[in-house]
């Protein structure tokens, strides 16, 4: 007889939260980058004057920043299933998972600064 | 305990070497898509930055930054970042049309991984005529 009382509690249950960000924040990143293909097209190449004025607008820079934590959020579940699968001492993994945080965090702090810069 | 040593089983082969395996189409498609979002994260985030941050801050900057383009280095660059994001995102679209229990059958998936690698490697070509 099967029954659900002697299941063993176990993970943290994040899986179902991880596996469905990396769909939308893909959602999202397709669809951002049909938008540039647009525009580059209509524009048919880009120079200086139109690549500035194109980050002058607020609207695309939202829209950039919406790509760009879509594209951290993205990378973080990828990178983290990497490791989980090959880097397989606790140590080695947790210390690269760290770095890996660290470093998209100032990845974050980066686009910010690229679009809203001093 | 090792497969060999279970007292009740027979030694049977083991293919552990990956290389002695022939992959089929979805899973050379699996490993590319990991292999080519390995590179965005490694590669492809910081230059992108990089690029973006340079080009828009001055005509001088943004000249120095897309002169590069034109070195066949240069564009070396540019096309492997280029094929690793289109394979990433076509394979990923793949991915969620999978997700929605479209083309799960073999048949299908073996086609639409097909289609994903002649794909991306034709839109590269793409930008490799205009980067030339």
């Amino acid at each position: 007889m099967v029954s659900g009382t002697h299941k063993l509690p176990v993970g943290a249950h994040y899986g179902l939260r991880d596996w469905l960000s990396q769909r939308v924040t893909a959602v999202v990143m397709t669809l951002y980058s049909a938008l540039l293909l647009g525009i580059v097209l209509w524009h048919g190449g880009l120079d200086y004057a139109t690549w500035q004025a194109l980050f002058a607008g607020n609207a695309f820079r939202v829209a950039t920043f919406l790509f760009m934590a879509s594209l951290l959020v993205h990378a973080w579940v990828g990178v983290r299933n990497i490791l989980m699968d090959y880097a397989k001492p606790t140590s080695v993994r947790l210390t690269l998972q760290v770095i890996v945080i660290c470093v998209l965090t100032a990845y974050v702090a980066w686009t910010i600064q690229v679009l809203w810069g001093v | 305990m090792p497969v060999a040593e279970r007292p009740i089983d027979k030694p049977r082969p083991v293919y552990l070497n990956l290389f002695a395996i022939r992959q089929p189409l979805p899973a050379i498609a699996s490993i590319l898509h990991r292999l080519s979002g390995a590179l965005l994260f490694l590669v492809g985030i910081p230059f992108l930055l990089w690029f973006v941050q340079r080009s828009l801050a001055s005509p001088e900057d943004f000249a120095a930054v897309t002169a590069p383009l034109m070195t066949p280095f240069g564009k070396l660059v540019v096309l492997v970042l280029a094929w690793s994001y289109l394979f990433h995102l076509l394979a990923g679209l793949r991915h969620l049309a999978l997700d929605l229990h479209v083309g799960i059958s073999l048949a299908p998936a073996r086609s639409s991984a097909a289609a994903v690698l002649v794909l991306s490697i034709l839109l590269t070509l793409i930008v490799a005529v205009r980067l030339w």
